[in-house]
């Protein structure tokens, strides 16, 4: 029985939060420190004929001026720290460094430039267009291993489409597998629907600042990084120094969503000036310019034709995405949404076909759920409309394509950790009393219409291979070195806590070290893609059984016998056959220092990385060192499974929606951490009520101008948005491969809370599908009328 | 030109302080870049989010939006302020034991805004609560665990009356 996991816990950085003593990026100050400001591109695709410095460099309080010819460019359509060819909106061309912030401001007006406009684009069907414009002066598509290429359609291709069908030309990426045709000529209903899914903002309530400075050749750099260890070598990389001279402090992050997963191109340009002035130097990012910069989820304007069997099960589905990949080709969403159908309803067939264009917006990347949550917000509707056609019950549809452990994933038909979705709509149903909510659906009282629907996502939420580190110092304290990063999750000392619970450890005389790449940090992979769950309970685990062995070594030098005489209990580890040869792990630490070598960090194994390496080696003779990597090996990918349950109460006369209850049930292993789970759901539940209804990037057609920089224009709910109480579940089955039963979810629940909500809408429209999102309160109150949309089917861009 | 910068006196958690800021700074910038109070934070700059949310008066109040020379004169609470010589706020230890602070940056403008909700009434309905925040915006947290650490700080404080001892 665990002592520690499944168990609640205060995480030891939650006081400096509530208190304000918690300090971000932007709280550091330090003597001589300079503030940076950006001048970004106003045009959205535009090349830099000329700057004239000369005013602003004369300015009183001006230090310094950093334009893109001082800092390394970067490959292929990847976004420039700095750039003479902006290619959107916003892209920073130069930084000024001056005493304060307002005089840094002041001189980015009183520098002239001179731009050349160039064709620009922010539409990829128009793109795709024989003759559309392109984004970038080399083309339009970001072509595998081909880079930036121009990639048009032809004027059959659109021409075959129906009205307000997705044309389907050559795409960039594909696979498939099964046999398509008869999986349709299996099928008694077909579906073949166009939809659209716009981009979003990530809205991370903490822009991304950074500072930096120099000290005896390293580079320090306090960042807001979802990730610790990971961002290292990419923020290295930016700065043009080996990662070894770069000191990273991200002890806390105000939200990233997977916006500052990895490290990004503005965090190194404190470094660069810092580099050039010889002094510390701070770059707070303002809201406005976090929306340029900040990257954003990818759109996609897509086509699924789905063939269904009589007993509901999906014989056949056929998969088009385009996606619109921002100035940098971002994102892998359109491959993961299409391996996400492939695992979500398990259809017997299915081919996928995909191209993503560059467009002069923002860079997309990684949002919560990335691909998987798009294509969820487009096929869940449409499984209720195939379930209304063949007189099957929702929930009962979900279940006869629901993966099994058995099932396979993507292109590759690769087997599955474990996968236990129908459980979770068992669970969900049960406690959301389904049956009975249902035969109120639909019920009208007054202008409003009651719905209950039911939605679903998944995320790949593992991995393997990193290692882990954990010390065990002579005051008897176990340091747990933790590089995953602190996304605001707690996954990092939930995870922390498998190290404890191994070396059954009392929390109280636990440490985590983390947030300080000179504390000794591992390699660990990134605190994103909801994998820290899954990967780094491995690697805690890893680094713990090394401890174990090692202590058990150390007693057994000390009493005689061998290691596998010994065990251990009370933070001591002693003889089974005679328990009062006992030794304190305080003494063991102090033994580890004297005896050397692996047992003290003279020596690491050769199989962990580098970084781990210079880790320990910084720790030397500090105590007993446990570090290895994570070899358990795994076979398949690990799927997180959520289910959202909703009701809600729409009016048609205002087209507003208010939700009225919501349980989310995840799949996610084991659970390791009740509260933090129940967070997750939550807060996940509301940024997909937030994607499915509200939130959306716009840009201007003529001008290339975005329309959503801010939160009252971006949307992203509020308190009077979302219910004051929500109800969670878990499966809470352990995942084989996961050496506590873990596995991540927190990509999932937001996906299939947005799914929900869209199906409960369409629901309460008495079967009204509007395949694209957001559904604002126009096009339902125009759905419920009779009136036209505002929009056409495939149009990008709107309200 | 560097701007010209005058002194203000502004009296912030329960200390007259004197600072010098240019004429055209914010209440928030002369907390965070005069008085070093960076507890308080800057999410947009514009009024949106909340995140700069301080006590003026007794009122909770954007300091994104407040300029410095008004504040001056007044009491001014930040998150910093909430805990006294006893200990913590009650609904410090509330967000705590709820966990109701994810990334935690829009915790110290939630906190200011709901200790004012608390001295008004210690048993808020989730109704009441939910005016008393909307105008804090949280990307992470999905706000519910929120609406129970504030309602279970407003049980603490009410049992604290009845026992008639501060008991903090
Ligand atoms: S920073 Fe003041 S409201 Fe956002
Ligand atoms: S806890 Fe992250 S924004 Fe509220």
């Amino acid at each position: 029985m665990p002592e520690l996991l499944g168990k609640d816990f205060t995480p030891p950085d939650i006081r400096g939060k509530v208190t304000g003593a918690a300090k971000y990026a932007e709280d550091f100050r330090m003597d001589g420190l300079l503030y940076c400001r950006l001048l970004t591109s106003p045009m959205p695709h535009a090349r830099v004929l000329n700057i004239d410095l000369s005013k602003a460099l004369g300015m009183e309080g001006v230090v310094d001026i950093l334009t893109a010819d001082e800092v390394p460019e970067q490959p292929g359509a990847a976004t420039n720290i700095l750039t003479n060819e902006p290619h959107f909106v916003g892209e920073p061309i130069l930084a000024v460094a001056a005493v304060d912030e307002t005089i840094a401001q002041n001189a980015i007006e009183a520098i002239k430039l001179d731009f050349e406009p160039l064709p620009f684009c922010v539409d990829p069907l128009e793109s795709l267009r024989p003759g559309g414009p392109n984004a970038y002066l080399e083309g339009n598509a970001v072509v595998p291993r081909q880079g930036v290429q121009e990639f048009k359609w032809t004027a059959e291709d659109f021409e075959a489409a129906g009205e307000g069908e997705l044309p389907m030309g050559e795409p960039t990426a594909e696979w498939s597998y099964g046999d398509l045709e008869a999986g349709f000529s299996e099928a008694v209903f077909t579906l073949d629907e166009t939809f659209v899914t716009a981009s979003n903002s990530h809205h991370s309530m903490e822009p991304r600042t950074a500072l930096a400075y120099w000290e005896n050749g390293k580079c320090h750099v306090r960042g807001s990084t979802q990730s610790q260890s990971f961002v290292v070598p990419g923020l290295a990389n930016y700065i043009g120094i080996e990662p070894e001279n770069v000191v990273y402090v991200a002890e806390y992050c105000g939200g990233g969503f997977g916006s500052k997963g990895s490290a990004y191109p503005t965090m190194a340009i404190p470094a660069h000036m810092s580099r050039k002035t010889g002094r510390p130097v701070l770059m707070r990012i303002s809201r406005a310019e976090e929306y340029f910069l900040g990257s954003a989820r990818p759109g996609f304007q897509g086509r699924i034709k789905m063939g269904f069997r009589e007993d509901g099960r999906i014989s056949a589905v056929d998969l088009y995405i385009v996606q619109e990949s921002g100035s940098n080709g971002g994102g892998g969403d359109m491959g993961a949404a299409a391996s996400s159908v492939s695992i979500v309803y398990t259809p017997l067939a299915m081919r996928y076909r995909g191209i993503s264009v560059l467009t002069n917006t923002p860079p997309r990347g990684a949002q919560r759920g990335p691909g998987q949550n798009q294509i969820a917000m487009a096929v869940e509707p449409l499984l209720d409309k195939a379930a209304r056609q063949l007189g099957i019950d929702l929930v009962a549809i979900r279940r006869i394509n629901a993966p099994t452990n058995d099932s396979r994933y993507g292109a590759n038909r690769q087997p599955v950790t474990s996968a236990h979705l129908r459980d979770a709509l068992d669970i969900g149903a049960e406690q959301f009393a389904w049956q009975e909510r249902r035969a109120r659906s639909g019920q009208r009282d007054g202008s409003k219409i009651r719905a209950v629907a039911v939605g679903q996502a998944f995320h790949s939420a593992g991995s393997s291979g990193y290692d882990g580190l954990v010390r065990i110092t002579p005051d008897g304290i176990l340091h747990i070195h933790s590089g995953v990063g602190n996304l605001g999750t707690y996954s990092y000392a939930s995870t922390s806590r498998v190290a404890a619970e191994v070396l059954k450890y009392d929390w109280d005389n636990c440490e985590i070290a983390r947030g300080d790449s000179s504390l000794g940090l591992p390699w660990n992979l990134g605190q994103f893609g909801s994998n820290t769950s899954f990967t780094m309970t491995r690697t805690n685990y890893a680094a713990a059984m090394d401890t174990l062995s090692k202590l058990k070594e150390i007693a057994a030098m000390e009493f005689g016998g061998s290691a596998e005489d010994y065990d251990i209990s009370g933070e001591s580890v002693f003889n089974r056959s005679n328990p009062s040869r006992r030794m304190s792990y305080a003494r063991a630490a102090q033994r580890a220092i004297e005896l050397g070598g692996a047992y003290s960090g003279h020596t690491v194994p050769d199989d962990i990385n580098p970084m781990t390496a210079r880790a320990v080696a910084g720790l030397v003779d500090t105590g007993l060192i446990g570090v290895a990597r994570d070899n358990m090996g795994q076979r398949g990918m690990v799927p997180a499974l959520a289910v959202g349950f909703i009701e809600i109460e729409l009016d048609v006369e205002t087209g507003k929606v208010e939700i009225l209850d919501y349980l989310g049930v995840a799949d996610c292993g084991t659970v390791n951490h009740p509260q933090g789970l129940a967070t997750q759901i939550k807060g996940g539940a509301v940024m997909g009520f937030g994607m499915a209804c509200t939130e959306r990037l716009i840009y201007d057609n003529v001008w290339g101008l975005p329309g959503s920089v801010g939160f009252y224009q971006a949307k992203p709910p509020s308190y009077l948005d979302v219910p004051s109480e929500m109800g969670w579940a878990a499966v809470n089955i352990a995942d084989p491969q996961n050496p506590v039963g873990s596995k991540g979810i927190g990509e999932p629940v937001m996906g299939c809370s947005a799914a929900a909500l869209l199906c409960a809408i369409s629901e309460a429209l008495g079967g009204h599908y509007f395949n694209r999102t957001p559904v604002v309160i126009d096009m339902i109150v125009n759905a419920h009328s009779g009136q036209p949309q505002s929009h056409t089917p495939l149009q990008v861009n709107t309200q | 030109m560097p701007a010209v910068t005058q002194i203000v006196r502004l009296t912030v958690n329960g200390d007259l302080r004197e600072v010098g800021v240019p004429m055209h700074f914010t209440l928030l910038e002369a907390l965070r870049y005069g008085l070093g109070l960076t507890g308080s934070k800057q999410g947009c700059d514009k009024g949106d989010c909340g995140a700069c949310t301080v006590i003026l008066d007794g009122r909770p109040t954007l300091s994104c939006i407040t300029p410095v020379f008004e504040a001056e004169g007044h009491a001014i609470v930040t998150v910093e302020g909430l805990a006294d010589v006893e200990g913590p706020h009650p609904l410090q230890d509330a967000f705590d034991l709820h966990g109701a602070a994810q990334c935690g940056f829009c915790t110290p403008g939630i906190l200011c805004s709901a200790a004012v909700l608390l001295e008004k009434t210690t048993s808020p309905s989730r109704t009441e609560i939910k005016e008393a925040l909307s105008g804090n915006l949280c990307r992470c947290t999905g706000y519910s665990k929120i609406y129970d650490a504030v309602a279970s700080a407003g049980q603490r404080l009410q049992v604290e009356a009845q026992l008639g001892e501060s008991g903090r």
